[in-house]
């Protein structure tokens, strides 16, 4: 159960959460990519063994979208967005 | 008394006397006995027998290490397998040996024994081949298990668990880690304390030791009183850390909680900081006939004598290899135990060490060649390793020692790494992967001086805040010294006699061999191959003499053979605690509507719908069956009315500047061009180009909309709809709440539902042309503040009351009792199925199946041709781009009006036995067509109307017709009335 | 290949067991072979065997950056079935479970494979829908699924007390799968590779595949490993979660992503269960093991992860979903537990193809592959003897993804 940093909350358990899939490309424009680049879009995801760039959905707080970069071998969080003011 | 227990001494109360039965007899101890000591005391000798060749076990360790004292608990306290030298001495307890029959003693399994030969490690793999191995399994299973299972769960009491925040944890409350814990605590950081034993103490519990010229335990009955007096202190005993996870999150076992109504209590604690103190065990050594009962560990014999005051032997041999035996000499003495020689395998011993044996005999480059005695010692066989001279020795018990195991358990679950350490033979701690620090014994730090010293050390550098760990007061104790020479095993080369690395499984050096003979060669093969390590003792003795034989073999290192995976649990743990007080509807709680009460009332069948909604299927009448009900209800709808409670619906609202156009990206068709009042009927679809969900969207005003899911996927909608704000348009103005719960509603539907809605009461103006199919107006309905829509999902003309969920059950009372002239019936899920059917309206859970677009449902029209985008809508071009054949949806109409077509039953080409072109996707008894009709998804549907479809149920076929999709007002007509 | 059988054991006895031979050998790597298989998993194995077996190819070896068969394949529920949903899949399956079945036989080596039965507990009409679509569908392909009433899973599996009516989610009946097995899944990994090593397979242990190697013209021409360049003109990728990890190294990128499945043990019981009860509903399926153990699996972690631990919230919830319909289990103890990457495709269906590589193929995706150990491998030999995919296998390539026309099977076991 990871403890994961939500930039509202703070330290929350991973149970309030829902994950939302790692960062991709940015979703293109769709009139103008080939369809192989549509295709590479909807299924190519990053699958490093190490950090990855993911998102997160605390649906059971305070419903924020955010993205942390954890690492999948060892689940350490490097990354976490602050809490701006 | 009996006749091992010693006269005084000893961590029991004498004043509290236990009688318990073992294998039905009666026995006496004392509170602060384990089964185990109770036993020894009362004399016994063999308490189980061994997995495989059924030879005699006695007790070997003192705790969580033993690796053969099995027993089964019967009574309540039923629980499996357990070590009796780890279960607490009860008034009543009742326990018996497993593994053997008729009796431990006389136990006919032993004639395996004809067969060793046959038997050796992997001869499974080998045999049982022929005719199959259907033939032995049934013999295997029945020989093999251990233990049965409680056949019910636990009479009274139950489970609990708790979370925790700290900042340190310390797992351990041996010297280590009560100081570890006075100086966290006095800083007065947060600190939780969790030890596995009955008492605080750890090695000081057994060992005679000293601190500040006063017997040890006097210092740790003070640490304890100090610390339970303070308030940041958290200090549980009986408690077992057994996993340690990703961020520091350890689990604990409570064993034995305060309140008695709990059986055990499991914690979960998330520490800033893990201190492990956990200390280190003994390990065997490796000799033949080193597992008949009698033989134990030296550290076993050391505390059933100082802790329990038991003796279990009189006339003693020691055979070792390392310096630690030679500090109990005095308290084994003194118990009136006759040391009659220490066995050491080292050819230089320490002065320093033998003078603590000054009057014991020492034979030194020496081990023990066998061990006599099948069912208790009675006499062990010394060798030299010089001459190879031989000499009998006649005893009643062997106590060995073979080394100390730091134990790393905890630090390796947690990805810490270890390496070898030749100093002490023995795997250490080398990195840590977490924030955690390792110190005493399972650090490898065995001298309680330097123990002291390296807890002072580390801890003062381990300060999670700002306020510093010191400790100020002065432990004086004498300066220890530990040194050792590994013997993994002796020469074994001729020997006849099985030598035992995994006492449990009966696992021999020669199963070794074998292994690494046939190729085996790592030590994960090993461990699978012989089976060693992989029993209830998770090899805790056996495994590192494992790793060093096969070191030996391969004239490697140990280091170089690594040693096996560490995994959770470090002891085994009930079910009932890891799941703690989650049961039933705690667990899985459901949701339910104002309604639900009167339903249930009424005799509603309730189903378990998506999302956890309990819905009612349908309501039948006294002595009615699924299907009488259903038409009825039916009935009702499409000739006078009905109502049915559509409070599980999704609902959303949003609002901004840029809701028009997020419903344009979000929905197949346009929604954006929407007037305030008016909605549409929406598909969403995900990206790559599968029907997500269905429903509606209204317009309120200019910037305000509500859209209905779903109530099966309205998370997955909300979740849909924030990401794609959240990270694709940012910079849109779009605020969504979900309003699921805060409105519930209760549709009514059927010709006479706008005469039930005037007749209720109401402000509205409800003729046709004021208010139209799909529009929404607000006002009161019988006195109540309610949004009504006019969607059909039945294909009936229908007013949805939208209402807040103080009023609902009002609302729906009233709509009963006011439509009883109208003949109105509650519909059930069940009965919307079957309206659905008939108008050939979407259903998730039926139609789509993962495979089929819009285009293929016949529902193109809601594909807009003017957005440049939508989500979905590329995928869908180029899904259909490939121009394999889509399957459509159709309706089906079984040529026998009264035969049903099972839901789901594939379409076959001519009902022939080969891949399928289709399959049913619904079939409902239609009660408007006096018949059954269904719908199906087939390739090509649409070209085949009127054509035939066999549907294949095995070996029978089922003809039908192919129709357009819908069997009843085909033009709409009526829900726009 | 050193015959097994009670005859030999007993001879071997005569002589201490001395002279048992070695299961594989340990030969020096060679600078080239014709086919080079990384994984020595169940499916690297299994191509490995079939390859010389039914192809007559012998020139392969198998390189582990283990130890062998240490993988997915040394820690497995050992689960093996055919209830598919989709036509694409099932006689997949069929076949696999009926090589299964006939494996002990083949490879001498005792698989200890036990038809189990398989009993789906249903909670909901939904879920009962579904199951009835896939057995008309599983029947066209002679795998067998039949519905049982309440009483009759109960009789069935007696320890299964929870689930009455008045219980949370009440047991509404069942599905029979009498096709389902389970067996030793060490046997399985050890078998192949003993029998593909008397072929002349090479198994080469502790040798680790840093890169794959390709040629100028862009086909594969061997792989890079930590003992040194190995050449070849066709590599087979069979390493789980790790594929894309390795893929990458040829610049091929595929739709998979690793995720983290895992299982549990109980401690050692007496026989309490004899079928293999599969619960999705509530979200766990188990077994007994020869030995007395229950072998307990639930549903996947979120998130990718290489990591092979526990996540303590799917843990709990599993092992309360077990408790839920088996109170008597509460307190029975857990001996040992685990978690193993595998990857996912979008359809999670599995990718088996020669890649866009020339040269490079894949086996992938599987998900959950143990129990396609035996066609997986059967099919990807026949893919790289013969240069064209096995009818059993076409389907599964990657080439589907292009028109996006997935092959969904969802809703299996919990592990999907």
């Amino acid at each position: 159960m990871l403890l994961i940093n939500c930039p509202f909350c703070k330290n929350r358990n991973e149970t309030e959460f829902v994950y939302g899939g790692p960062v991709g490309v940015k979703r293109p424009d769709p009139s103008l990519v080939s369809d192989e680049e549509w295709v590479d879009f909807l299924t190519m995801v990053p699958n490093p063994m190490g950090p990855v760039y993911e998102r997160w959905w605390h649906a059971r707080g305070c419903n924020k979208w955010f993205i942390i970069c954890r690492d999948t071998v060892t689940h350490e969080i490097l990354e976490s967005p602050s809490d701006e003011p | 008394m009996s006749h091992n227990r010693l006269k005084s001494g000893g961590r029991i109360d004498r004043s509290k006397s236990l009688s318990f039965s073992f294998n039905g007899k009666i026995y006496q101890g004392f509170e602060g006995d384990t089964l185990a000591s109770a036993l020894l005391a009362n004399g016994l000798n063999v308490i189980a027998r061994s997995f495989k060749y059924h030879r005699p076990r006695g007790i070997i360790g003192s705790g969580v290490e033993d690796p053969a004292s099995l027993i089964e608990l019967l009574g309540e306290e039923g629980s499996g397998n357990n070590l009796c030298t780890t279960v607490k001495l009860k008034e009543g307890l009742k326990a018996k040996s497993i593994n053997c029959w008729p009796s431990v003693d006389f136990d006919i399994g032993a004639s395996v024994q004809y067969f060793e030969k046959l038997i050796p490690a992997g001869f499974y793999y080998k045999t049982f081949m022929w005719p199959t191995w259907h033939l032995f399994e049934p013999f295997i299973r029945i020989a093999a298990g251990l233990a049965s299972a409680p056949k019910t769960p636990p009479k009274t009491g139950h489970f609990e668990s708790r979370n925790a925040h700290t900042d340190f944890l310390i797992i351990g409350a041996g010297p280590a880690g009560l100081l570890a814990t006075l100086m966290a605590a006095r800083s007065g950081a947060k600190v939780f304390l969790v030890d596995q034993n009955t008492e605080a103490g750890g090695s000081l519990l057994s060992l005679n030791l000293n601190i500040n010229q006063k017997p040890a335990m006097v210092w740790v009955e003070s640490v304890v009183k100090e610390i339970t007096n303070m308030p940041n202190v958290t200090h549980l005993q009986d408690s077992t850390a057994w996993a340690y996870r990703e961020h520091n999150l350890v689990i604990v076992n409570e064993r034995e909680v305060e309140n008695v109504s709990i059986i055990e209590r499991s914690w979960r604690i998330r520490a800033k900081k893990t201190i492990i103190a956990t200390g280190a065990i003994e390990r065997s050594l490796v000799f033949p006939n080193n597992d008949r009962p009698g033989v134990m560990l030296a550290s076993a014999v050391q505390t059933f004598v100082n802790r329990y005051s038991v003796k279990p032997g009189n006339n003693l041999v020691i055979f070792t290899n390392n310096d630690s035996v030679y500090s109990y000499i005095k308290d084994l003495t003194r118990a009136g135990i006759n040391i009659l020689a220490i066995v050491d395998s080292r050819k230089n011993i320490a002065d320093s060490v033998l003078v603590d044996a000054k009057n014991i005999r020492v034979i030194s480059n020496s081990i023990i060649k066998n061990v006599n005695g099948y069912k208790k010692v009675n006499s062990v066989v010394v060798q030299s390793l010089d001459d190879k001279e031989v000499e009998t020795i006649s005893c009643d018990l062997l106590a060995h020692s073979g080394g100390w195991n730091p134990m790393v358990h905890l630090h390796s679950q947690s990805r810490g790494t270890v390496k070898f350490d030749d100093r002490i033979a023995s795997f250490v701690p080398e990195y840590s992967a977490q924030n955690s620090i390792n110190i005493g014994a399972c650090n490898g730090t065995f001298a309680l001086n330097e123990i002291f010293d390296e807890t002072e050390l580390l801890l003062s550098g381990a300060s999670e805040n700002s306020k510093p760990l010191v400790y100020k007061g002065k432990l004086e104790c004498s300066k220890q010294s530990y040194s050792i020479e590994a013997l993994w095993s002796p020469d074994l080369s001729k020997e006849k006699n099985k030598a035992f690395l995994d006492i449990q499984n009966d696992v021999t050096h020669d199963d070794i061999q074998l292994a690494l003979r046939e190729g085996y060669s790592n030590v994960e093969h090993v461990k699978r191959y012989t089976t060693g390590g992989m029993g209830f003792d998770q090899g805790k003795t056996g495994n590192i003499n494992i790793i060093g034989v096969i070191a030996k073999e391969q004239g490697i290192g140990l280091d170089d053979v690594g040693t096996t995976t560490f995994r959770s649990p470090f002891t085994p743990v009930s079910f009932g605690s890891i799941n703690g007080v989650r049961e039933g509807s705690v667990a899985l709680p459901f949701r339910h509507t104002p309604v639900t009460k009167w339903n249930l009332d009424k005799g509603a069948f309730m189903y378990e719908a998506g999302a956890r909604w309990r819905r009612p299927g349908y309501f039948p009448m006294p002595g009615e069956g699924f299907q009488e009900a259903v038409n009825r209800e039916c009935h009702a709808v499409r000739t006078g009315v009905g109502v049915y409670d559509g409070s599980p619906l999704g609902k959303f609202e949003l609002k901004g500047e840029n809701v028009g156009e997020f419903l344009d990206l979000i929905y197949t068709n346009i929604m954006s061009s929407l007037e305030p009042g008016n909605g549409r009927y929406g598909l969403m679809l995900t990206d790559d180009g599968l029907i997500f969900d269905d429903g509606v969207a209204f317009r309120i005003d200019k910037h305000r909309w509500f859209i209905s899911t779903s109530s099966g996927h309205s998370d997955a909608v909300n979740q849909h709809m924030l990401k794609i704000l959240a990270f694709d348009y940012p910079e849109w103005d779009v605020k969504i709440t979900n309003i699921t719960s805060q409105w519930n509603n209760a549709t009514i539907c059927g010709p006479q539902a706008r005469k039930l809605l005037k007749k209720l009461g109401t402000d509205m103006d409800c003729e046709n042309d004021s208010f139209p199919f799909m529009s929404f107006r607000e006002g009161m309905i019988a006195n109540i503040p309610a949004r009504v829509i006019r969607v059909s999902f039945t294909g009936e003309l229908s007013f949805e009351v939208n209402v807040s969920p103080r009023n609902m059950l009002r609302l729906w009372e009233k709509i009963i009792e006011e439509g009883e002239e109208f003949g109105i019936l509650p519909v059930g899920s069940e009965a919307s199925h079957v309206l659905r059917v008939e108008k050939g309206f979407l259903s998730l859970g039926h139609e789509v199946d993962g495979t089929v677009d819009p285009y293929d449902l016949g529902m193109g029209w809601l594909m807009s041709k003017k957005k440049v985008d939508y989500i979905g809508k590329r995928s869908v071009d180029l899904r259909r781009s490939s121009g394999k054949v889509r399957r459509e949806l159709v309706g089906l109409l079984p040529n026998d009006p009264n035969e049903a077509i099972p839901e789901g039953a594939p379409i076959t080409p001519s009902g022939k036995k080969v891949a399928t072109e289709g399959f049913t996707t619904a079939c409902v008894w239609s009660v408007v067509n006096n018949r059954w009709v269904g719908l199906a998804l087939l390739e090509n549907g649409r070209a085949r109307y009127g054509e035939e479809a066999c549907v294949r149920i095995k070996d029978r076929i089922i003809s039908a017709k192919i129709t357009k999709p819908v069997h009843h007002d085909p033009d709409g007509k009526l829900l726009r009335s | 290949m050193q015959h097994y059988s009670l005859l030999s054991l007993a001879r071997n006895a005569l002589t201490g067991h001395k002279n048992w031979q070695k299961a594989w050998r340990s030969p020096p790597l060679k600078e080239k072979y014709e086919v080079i298989i990384i994984g020595a998993g169940g499916h690297g194995l299994a191509t490995a065997y079939y390859l010389a077996k039914e192809f007559g190819i012998t020139d392969v070896a198998v390189l582990e950056r283990g130890w062998l068969g240490g993988g997915n394949v040394a820690r497995n529920t050992v689960t093996v079935r055919s209830n598919y949903l989709r036509d694409q899949s099932v006689p997949f399956y069929v076949k696999s479970v009926s090589l299964y079945e006939g494996l002990t036989k083949n490879l001498n080596f005792n698989m200890m494979h036990s038809k189990r039965t398989m009993v789906d507990v249903v909670h909901n009409y939904p879920k009962m829908r579904d199951l009835r679509r896939r057995q008309l569908t599983m029947d066209i392909y002679n795998s067998t699924y039949e519905q049982i009433s309440v009483d009759r899973v109960r009789e069935l599996i007696p320890a299964l007390t929870g689930g009455g009516p008045g219980s949370r989610l009440p047991i509404i009946g069942g599905m029979v799968h009498k096709d389902a097995g389970v067996n030793r899944h060490d046997a399985v990994a050890w078998g192949y590779a003993r029998a593909a090593d008397a072929l002349g397979v090479e198994m080469h242990q502790k040798t680790a595949v840093t890169s794959l190697l390709r040629a100028k013209n862009g086909d594969i021409s061997g792989v890079e490993t930590v003992k040194g360049t190995v050449k070849a003109k066709k590599v087979v990728v069979a390493v789980s979660g790790h594929t894309t990890t390795i893929t990458e190294t040829a610049g091929l990128r595929l739709p998979l992503r690793t995720m983290n499945l895992t299982a549990f043990v109980s401690e050692p019981i007496k026989p309490i269960v004899d079928v293999i009860v599969n619960c999705s509903d509530l979200g766990f399926y188990f077994s007994q093991s020869d030995k007395g153990e229950l072998v307990i699996g639930g549903a996947p972690d979120s998130a990718q992860s290489f990591r092979r631990d526990i996540k303590q919230h799917v843990f709990e919830d599993t092992v309360g979903a077990m408790l839920e319909l088996f109170p008597s289990f509460k307190k029975l103890k857990l001996l040992r537990q685990w978690g193993g990457h595998l990857d996912i495709t979008p359809d999670a269906s599995p990718i088996m193809d020669e890649t866009s590589v020339p040269g490079l193929y894949v086996t992938a995706g599987w998900w959950g592959g143990y129990k396609a150990i035996p066609a997986g491998g059967l099919t990807m030999a026949h893919q790289v003897a013969t240069n064209s995919p096995h009818p059993l296998m076409e389907t599964f390539s990657h080439n589907r993804f292009k028109n996006l026309d997935y092959i969904l099977e969802t809703g299996t076991t919990t592990a999907r």
